[in-house]
């Protein structure tokens, strides 16, 4: 499980992040990496964001990781996790050991996540809830 | 893009879109062999097709329910047919049929045509199987044709064809089929020739039959043979069949009938004949050079060559199981002689062995008789068990042939609507469940009875409920699951019938249509000759349905004789070595019986736990395949042993590997059912039907990711397992 969870980090960039304001979800399409040993996921916003004021009043958030292809072979061959847990910005050593591994799968964005504005997330996954061939749905339960 | 090819235009450039058989065609007729004429259908139109009627889409959903190598054979018929009724339910649409059909109409306007499958790779060496996908012959009419077409596309997806072509990835993008129409030639006599023998190099072997070609494939009828000199065609020997039958042209298809006197006596093939079919495949082989496996039929003394394909040998490894799977395809003739063989032979000699056994008494054995005994009884059950594998289990190839005739003329929505037509056979567990219920009833109308049991004065109680529980006890006591037997211990019985007792009857299952309904619905479709045959059908997919249950009970009476002598050894055994046995395997049993100081190692098994690292796994919904419709929701038991079943309380959910005919006693009880195993016609999804209890089964590693006392919903009608309360209660607090 892990080897597969692992597997479907590594392959995708994007992930959607879901918050909440008062009840009403909102999501967000935003770069990813998770830690070695899978408790946490990272991302990374500027402040004035719709989603940093959310996750700021209920750090309850949840994110979706996706394999599809947009075929209809998704149905049998898509694997989907979404993972939930709560959020918190990291900073000082914390922040400079995990954007070693955000940068590593997006170089792009070190001046994005350098700048003053930006803010670097820690989700800590509480669980993880698998989908594959559609319908097969196993939970992983995350030790803290 | 070109939908159809007439065969004067088809020529090596196109076996990908043709398939190898349609190019040999068009290679014999361009040399002037007397082929029949003939169009091709290109891999072109069937891609069109599986586009435009979103068929791909469906295949993907049917086929990768779950990886293919945990599909039992079972399972891979029941999606095969499912994909079937895809294929047999949906027409081709206008456009691509008006691009087809004008074709087909101005080569064979009135006449009498043969369907057949070409696929593209089906000749390569190394994956041609004869027979994997489907042709079908005496076909006539635009309707009947086009419908014809939609079958063999269909057969690319045939269990056979998907247990041949599973190395090769199954990938539904990639997998096309092309189809030759050819025009029917209503041959006198027909066979097979092989250019090379698979026995021996320097000899090729012609087989011929009376009447049409298809008897002689599928086994019908039996050919006689002749085994030639290669090189110079000369004849070697010649083996004469028995000759009685013909397959011949009939109408909606073929039919058999029996041979003259004057043909009975007469090979189908004179010397001469024989010389020119051996010339024929020569013909082909310098043709194609390689060896060639021609079809061919003579009418009015002309000998027409059907298709023509390069010979392969099957070099199958003992462990691959799939010869066995194609042996259990059986022709209708042959499924009504193995009846008869079950009928006569195999069950009351079951029942004779299990007597004979019963009546060899084993407690007065000294330890090493005992394991001599041990070795004689597991013997005989494995001989039986091999019996079993050979005939019984092939029978069940009964109800499939009838499902795949039902659907074909019926279309039903549901593929597995045949099913109804099967049930009302009284099978021997529902017997007993009748008694157990009857049992039960008893002692839910008279208190004072179940007082009396409940104190454990069995001998006390009312006399005559007595008799009628030793009577049950007795007709079932031999029978076995996993590895105790049912009248081993009648307090459980009893615990089991008290509890059966406290909860209120199971109301009868209804059905929306009337088994009357549904049979007249089918025979609708038949008349004449044609609607007795279609009634000696019915007949052997019920027998066929019966016996799937009760030569599994004979064989579970020898299964209980084997097992009293290990239940013996392990006793004697655990008492020596003061330790618990039950889990010793039967060969450490028989050692440590024979051999004074050596004593089995001890059986603690290791705690499987399913904890990967601090990451704790828990199933949340499992996908299997609908088995028996309806959703319920109950507290899971999960079987794993016997002690678990007479546990079994009513309103669970009853959670196993596989129901095992002999526990079926419990199923009445369980508010839904769950296996491991899957197939639409295994035992526990034709009893859960029966009782019209929602089942799922094929459900990988149920009886693990499913824990006793967890709450679960059985979507029977989608095939999946919902683990935890259905309003999510138990959402998690971080």
């Amino acid at each position: 499980m892990k080897k597969d969870l692992q597997g479907l980090f590594e392959s995708q960039r994007l992930a959607v992040l879901a918050t909440q304001n008062e009840g009403q979800p909102y999501t967000s399409l935003v770069a990813f990496t998770a830690s070695k040993d899978l408790k946490q996921l990272f991302f990374a916003t500027t402040r004035a964001t719709r989603k940093y004021a959310n996750l700021t009043a209920d750090s309850r958030v949840a994110m979706l990781i996706d394999n599809r292809s947009n075929k209809a072979i998704d149905f049998r061959w898509a694997m989907s996790v979404t993972a939930t847990g709560k959020a918190d910005e990291i900073e000082g050593r914390e922040k400079e050991e995990a954007s070693k591994l955000y940068l590593a799968k997006h170089p792009h964005l070190e001046e994005f996540i350098s700048s003053p504005g930006c803010a670097f997330l820690r989700i800590s996954v509480g669980r993880y809830y698998v989908a594959t061939r559609f319908q097969k749905v196993i939970e992983v339960h995350v030790k803290p | 893009m070109r939908f159809v090819l007439p065969l004067h235009e088809i020529g090596e450039k196109d076996r990908l879109r043709v398939g190898g058989k349609g190019v040999a065609l068009a290679l014999m007729a361009k040399r002037g062999l007397r082929v029949p004429e003939a169009v091709c259908i290109t891999t072109q139109a069937y891609r069109e097709y599986a586009k435009l009627t979103a068929i791909r889409d469906q295949i993907v959903m049917e086929l990768y329910r779950k990886p293919f190598k945990e599909m039992r054979w079972e399972e891979i018929w029941d999606a095969s047919l499912r994909i079937r009724n895809f294929f047999s339910r949906t027409p081709i649409p206008p456009g691509l049929r008006d691009m087809i059909m004008p074709a087909i109409r101005s080569a064979f306007s009135g006449k009498i045509v043969s369907v057949r499958s070409s696929a593209p790779g089906e000749d390569a060496s190394k994956t041609s199987f004869a027979g994997l996908h489907e042709s079908y012959i005496n076909i006539s009419g635009e309707e009947a044709i086009l419908n014809h077409i939609r079958l063999v596309w269909a057969s690319l997806w045939s269990d056979r064809a998907l247990l041949y072509r599973q190395e090769l990835g199954l990938d539904v993008e990639k997998s096309v089929m092309a189809v030759i129409v050819q025009e029917m030639v209503q041959g006198e006599r027909s066979g097979v020739v092989f250019g090379k023998s698979p026995m021996d190099e320097s000899q090729a072997v012609v087989e011929a039959v009376y009447g049409l070609n298809q008897g002689l494939v599928d086994g019908t009828v039996e050919p006689d043979r002749w085994i030639l000199n290669r090189k110079t065609g000369a004849i070697i020997s010649h083996h004469a069949a028995l000759r009685e039958k013909a397959l011949r042209p009939a109408p909606r298809g073929v039919r058999l009938v029996s041979l003259s006197a004057g043909l009975k006596r007469r090979p189908p093939l004179e010397q001469r004949d024989v010389a020119e079919v051996h010339g024929l495949v020569m013909k082909a082989e310098s043709l194609f050079g390689v060896p060639q496996d021609v079809e061919w039929t003579y009418k009015t003394d002309i000998l027409h060559p059907l298709q023509a394909r390069p010979i392969t040998t099957s070099s199958a490894s003992e462990e691959d199981e799939r010869p066995w799977y194609l042996s259990l395809h059986r022709s209708f003739e042959n499924l009504k002689e193995l009846r008869t063989k079950i009928e006569r032979e195999l069950i009351p000699a079951m029942e004779e062995e299990a007597s004979h056994l019963a009546r060899r008494h084993i407690s007065d054995l000294s330890d090493a008789e005992l394991a001599d005994e041990m070795d004689y009884r597991r013997g005989i059950y494995n001989k039986w068990l091999d019996v079993y594998k050979r005939d019984c289990i092939p029978f069940a190839h009964g109800m499939r042939l009838f499902g795949q005739v039902y659907n074909d003329v019926v279309h039903p929505k549901d593929p597995f609507e045949f099913m109804e037509l099967l049930v009302g056979a009284k099978m021997v567990s529902i017997e007993r469940n009748e008694m157990l219920r009857d049992l039960a009833s008893w002692i839910r109308r008279e208190p004072e009875l179940e007082a009396c049991l409940k104190q454990n004065r069995l001998d006390q109680c009312d006399a005559s409920f007595l008799e009628a529980f030793d009577a049950m006890s007795k007709r079932f006591a031999d029978l076995t699951w996993g590895e105790a037997r049912f009248g081993q211990d009648s307090r459980r019985v009893v615990d089991f019938l008290i509890e059966m007792a406290s909860w209120p009857p199971a109301k009868e299952t209804q059905k929306t249509e009337s088994h009357e309904e549904l049979m007249e619905k089918f025979l609708s479709h038949f008349d004449g000759d044609q609607r007795s045959h279609a009634m000696e059908m019915i007949d052997i997919a019920r027998a066929s349905y019966r016996f799937r249950d009760d030569d599994n009970t004979y064989l579970g009476k020898i299964e209980g004789q084997w097992l009293a002598t290990l239940e013996e050894g392990r006793r004697r055994v655990g008492k020596r070595c003061k330790m618990d046995t039950a889990s010793i395997e039967a060969g450490q049993i028989i050692k440590a019986l024979r051999d004074e100081t050596e004593t089995p190692e001890a059986c603690v098994l290791p705690e499987k736990g399913l904890m990967e690292g601090e990451f704790k796994i828990k199933a949340r919904q499992l996908v299997g395949q609908p088995a028996g419709p309806g959703i319920a929701f109950g507290t899971a038991r999960v079987v794993q042993d016997p002690s678990d079943l007479f546990q079994f309380k009513t309103g669970e959910v009853l959670v196993c590997d596989a129901v095992d005919p002999n526990m079926t006693f419990v199923v009445p009880l369980a508010a839904g059912v769950v296996e491991r195993r899957g197939g639409m016609l295994i035992h526990g999804a034709i009893i859960a039907r029966e009782y019209g209890i929602p089942c799922v089964n094929g459900v990988a590693d149920a009886g693990k990711l499913i824990r006793t006392g967890d709450r679960v919903t059985v979507d029977g009608h989608l095939g999946i397992v919902i683990i935890g309360e259905p309003s999510l209660k138990d959402a998690e607090a971080a």
